[in-house]
C-alpha cells in the first residue's frame, strides 16, 4: 500500500497492533520490578519477625522485677537493668540535641535567608561532606579529641553552664512561641478582625528572660555543687557519655541543617516580600516570618535528629567509657552504656554471644525497644513533614 | 489636631524627641539585627571548624603510618602488638572491596527497580501508600537494627536457614547485611531521581508508539540516571563507613588468615574484616598500647579518602545535572 509518490506508507490497524513478543516482555519486566518492591518490604517484615521472635523469649522468660533497680547491666551475667542502658541513651541523646540544634538551626537560617548563591554553593556541600563521615570516624575523634581537650580540660563545670545556658535559650525560644500562639488564638477568640502580631509585650519580655537567666544561673550552680559533691571526675584518657554526646551531636549537625533549610525553602517569597514591605529587618522577618512558617519542618528536623542519635551506635561505642558491661549512673561525665553500644559491645566478643540463658535474647530486647522508638519519632517527624508541605 | 490646641514651641520639643527616640530605636534594631547576623554566622563558621579540627587532628595522629609507610601499611595485616612492621590495612581494604560489590550487585538492581515500579506503574491506592511509607521507614531504621538482622537470619540461620549458603560470620553475610541496609536509600533517591524526568518526554515517546517499558528504557532512565548513579554512590559510600551492622554480624577483630586470591569465591564464605573493623578494633585497643591511636588514625585517613572521593564525584555530579538542568 505504498504511496508511489511520497514514498510513505499508509497506517492500517495492524501496524497499531503490538506484536505478542513486545508484549510479553512487558509483562515480565511489570513482574520482575514488583517482586523487586516486593523484596523491599519483606525486609520490614523480616526486621519485624527476627526482633520479635527472639525478644519474645525474653519478654516471656526474664524476671521483670529484677530489670528495674539499679543494678547495673551485665548481661553474660544474666543482670539486664533497663534504666542502667535507658538513662545514657537519654543523656547522650540530650546532649547531642544541646550540640547540634542552634548550631544546625542556626546554620540553616543563615543559608536560606542570608546566604548569596555563591556562599551557599561553597557552604552545602561542605555540610554534605560532614554528613558523609562514617559515624566511627567521630567515635574515634570523640575519643581521642573531644574527651581529653574539650570535656576534661574545659572541665565539666564551664561545660554544664554552657549546656544549662543553651537549654534555657530553648525555654525562652519555646515560651515565646508559646505565648505568641496563646495570644493568636485570643485574639481569635475576641474575634477582632485586624491584630498585629508584635510578639510580646517588652516588659515581660524582658522579666521572663532576667528570671529565667537567674533560675538558670541558680540551676547550674545547684547541679555543679551536686557533681563536685557526688561525682568523680573522669580522667583525661579515658571516654563519658559527654564526650559521645558531642559526637553524636556533630555527627547529627548536617541532619538538622538541611532538613530545616528544606522547610523554610518550601515558604513562599511572598511571605518574605511582605514582611519586607512593612518594613520588617531582615531578623524580624527571619524570627518573626519565616521560622514560625517552618515551624513544623523545623520541628520534624529535631525529631528525626532525635532518632537518628538515639540510634547511633559507633560514637557510644568507642568514646561512651563503658566496655561491654556498666553500672548504674546518672552522670554524664561517668562512662556509660546507651542502648545501641550495649547491644554492639554485646555483639563484638569473639563468641557468638553467649553467657546466662538470656544473653542472646536480651539482645534482641533491647533492639526491639529502640526499634519502636526511632520508628515511633520517624512516624511523628513525617506528619510534621507532611502538614508543612499541606500549608505551602 | 495637636497644631491646634499646642503653641509651636512645644510642638517642636515634642516631635523633636519623637524624632530621637524613633532614631535611638533604630539603632538599637540595627544593633540586633547585626548580632543575630553574627550569631548565625558564627553557628555555621563554628561547624566549619569542627569539621577542620576533625580532619586535622585525624591526619596528624596518623601521620606516622601515613607519610612514611603508606605501602606497608597499605599492604600489612592486623597485627596484636602496635610496633610491627607488618601492621596494616590490606585484609580490611580486601574485606570493604568484597563487601562493596555484594552491596552493588544486590542493593542496586533490586532498589533502582522497585524505584521504577513504584514511579511508573504503581497504581495509586492505599497498597503503593503503605509501601512508600514502609520504605522511608526502613530508611529510618537504625543500622544496628540491620545488624540484629543478619545475626538472626545470615548467620544463625534462624528462618530459613540461610546459614548454609553464607557460611555464618561471612563476608557475603556482611555484605547481604549492608546490601539490605542501603536498599531504601537507593529506592528513595531513585525514586526521585525518576520523579523528576519531564512527562513530555514520556508522552513523546508515547506519541511514536514505544511501550511502556520501551519509554523508560529509552527516556526515563537515561534522563534520570545522573540522579540515580548519585544515588547509588552515596550507598556505596555508607556502606563503606557502616560499622555497626558488621560488628553485630561478627567481623574478626583480631588475628585474621592471610588473604585469599582477589577473586576467588572463597572468599565470599570465609571470615573476614572490613576497614570500619579494624579502626574500631585499634581505636579500643589504643586504651592497652598507645601506638593503635596512631594506626587507627592512618586507617582512619583511608577510609575518609575513599568516603569523600565517593561522596565529592556524587554530589559533584548532581550538582552539575542540576545546573544544566536549570
Amino acid at each position: 500500500m505504498t504511496d508511489a509518490s511520497t514514498g510513505l506508507q499508509a497506517i492500517t490497524a495492524s501496524h497499531l497492533q503490538i506484536s505478542p513478543l513486545r508484549r510479553l516482555r512487558e509483562m515480565v519486566v511489570r513482574h520482575t520490578l514488583l517482586v523487586a518492591v516486593l523484596v523491599s518490604v519483606m525486609v520490614s517484615a523480616l526486621i519485624l519477625w527476627s526482633l520479635l521472635s527472639e525478644a519474645w523469649d525474653f519478654i516471656v522468660h526474664v524476671v521483670w522485677s529484677d530489670t528495674w533497680g539499679q543494678l547495673g547491666w551485665f548481661p553474660r551475667r544474666g543482670i539486664y537493668d533497663i534504666p542502667t542502658i535507658l538513662i545514657p541513651t537519654f543523656i547522650v541523646t540530650l546532649i547531642a540535641m544541646i550540640v547540634a540544634g542552634p548550631l544546625g538551626l542556626g546554620a540553616a537560617i543563615y543559608l536560606s535567608e542570608y546566604a548569596g548563591s555563591r556562599v551557599r554553593s561553597w557552604i552545602k556541600p561542605i555540610l554534605e561532606i560532614l554528613a558523609g563521615i562514617p559515624s566511627v570516624v567521630l567515635g574515634f575523634f570523640a575519643l581521642t579529641w573531644i574527651a581529653p581537650n574539650l570535656v576534661a580540660r574545659i572541665g565539666k563545670n564551664v561545660f554544664l553552664i554552657i549546656g544549662l545556658a543553651i537549654l534555657a535559650a530553648y525555654v525562652v525560644v519555646a515560651a515565646r512561641i508559646a505565648t505568641t500562639q496563646l495570644k493568636k488564638l485570643k485574639s481569635r477568640a475576641t474575634d477582632r478582625e485586624f491584630t498585629v502580631d508584635t510578639g510580646m509585650e517588652n516588659t515581660t519580655w524582658i522579666t521572663l528572660t532576667a528570671s529565667l537567666v537567674v533560675l538558670t544561673a541558680v540551676l547550674a550552680m545547684g547541679v555543679v555543687w551536686f557533681i563536685d559533691v557526688w561525682v568523680d571526675f573522669i580522667p583525661a584518657s579515658a571516654g563519658s557519655l559527654a564526650a559521645a554526646g558531642i559526637g553524636v551531636g556533630i555527627l547529627t549537625i548536617p541532619l538538622v541543617a538541611s532538613v530545616s533549610e528544606d522547610a523554610m525553602a518550601a515558604v513562599p517569597n511572598s511571605l518574605r516580600e511582605a514582611s519586607a514591605g512593612l518594613g520588617a529587618e531582615k531578623m524580624t522577618t527571619a524570627t518573626n516570618v519565616i521560622v514560625p512558617a517552618a515551624l513544623s519542618g523545623i520541628v520534624a528536623a529535631f525529631i528525626v535528629a532525635t532518632s537518628r542519635a538515639i540510634g547511633e551506635t559507633m560514637v557510644v561505642f568507642l568514646a561512651g567509657g563503658a566496655a561491654d558491661a556498666s553500672e548504674f549512673t546518672i552522670s554524664p561525665f561517668d562512662g556509660g552504656l546507651t542502648m545501641t553500644a550495649a547491644m554492639a559491645s554485646l555483639a563484638s566478643g569473639t563468641d557468638n554471644v553467649v553467657g546466662e540463658g538470656l544473653t542472646f535474647q536480651s539482645l534482641y530486647f533491647v533492639g526491639l525497644v529502640l526499634f519502636l522508638i526511632t520508628l515511633g519519632l520517624n512516624l511523628v517527624a513525617a506528619r510534621f513533614v507532611a502538614r508543612l508541605r499541606e500549608a505551602y | 489636631m495637636i497644631s491646634r490646641i499646642l503653641d509651636s514651641k512645644t510642638k517642636n520639643t515634642i516631635s523633636r524627641a519623637v524624632e530621637k527616640r524613633s532614631l535611638a530605636q533604630d539603632r538599637r534594631s540595627a544593633y540586633k539585627s547585626t548580632f543575630f547576623r553574627v550569631i548565625l554566622q558564627a553557628a555555621l563558621l563554628l561547624t566549619m571548624l569542627i569539621l577542620l579540627v576533625l580532619l586535622v587532628s585525624v591526619f596528624l595522629n596518623g601521620t606516622d603510618h601515613i607519610l612514611s609507610r603508606l605501602g606497608d601499611f597499605l599492604n600489612g595485616t592486623m597485627r596484636s602488638r602496635s610496633v610491627d612492621e607488618k601492621l596494616g590495612v590490606h585484609q580490611a581494604l580486601y574485606g570493604s572491596l568484597w563487601i562493596v560489590i555484594i552491596v552493588a550487585v544486590c542493593a542496586f538492581p533490586l532498589g533502582i527497580g522497585a524505584a521504577i515500579y513504584l514511579e511508573e506503574y504503581a497504581p495509586e491506592n492505599r497498597f503503593t501508600a503503605f509501601i512508600e511509607v514502609n520504605i522511608n521507614n526502613l530508611a529510618g531504621v537504625p543500622s544496628v537494627v540491620y545488624g540484629l538482622l543478619g545475626l538472626a537470619l545470615l548467620v544463625n540461620g534462624q528462618i530459613f536457614g540461610l546459614d548454609r549458603i553464607t557460611g555464618g560470620r561471612s563476608t557475603l553475610s556482611a555484605g547481604l547485611t549492608l546490601a539490605v541496609l542501603v536498599l531504601p536509600i537507593v529506592v528513595i533517591t531513585a525514586s526521585e531521581a525518576i520523579k523528576a524526568v519531564p512527562n513530555s518526554l514520556r508522552e513523546a515517546a508515547y506519541g511514536v508508539g514505544a511501550t511502556k517499558w520501551e519509554v523508560i528504557r529509552t527516556q526515563v532512565l537515561p534522563y534520570a540516571a545522573p540522579g540515580v548513579l548519585t544515588g547509588t554512590l552515596l550507598s556505596v559510600s555508607r556502606a563503606v563507613g557502616e560499622t555497626a551492622p558488621l560488628i553485630l554480624v561478627g567481623a574478626v577483630s583480631g588475628r585474621l588468615g592471610p588473604n585469599p586470591g582477589l577473586f576467588e569465591m572463597s572468599a565470599l564464605t570465609d571470615k573476614f574484616t572490613a576497614l570500619p573493623l579494624v579502626i574500631t578494633s585499634w581505636t579500643q585497643q589504643s586504651g592497652r598500647d598507645v601506638g593503635f591511636t596512631a594506626a587507627a588514625a592512618a586507617a582512619i585517613v583511608v577510609l575518609l579518602v575513599v568516603v569523600l572521593v565517593v561522596n565529592s564525584v556524587a554530589i559533584g555530579l548532581r550538582n552539575r545535572f542540576e545546573k544544566k538542568r536549570g
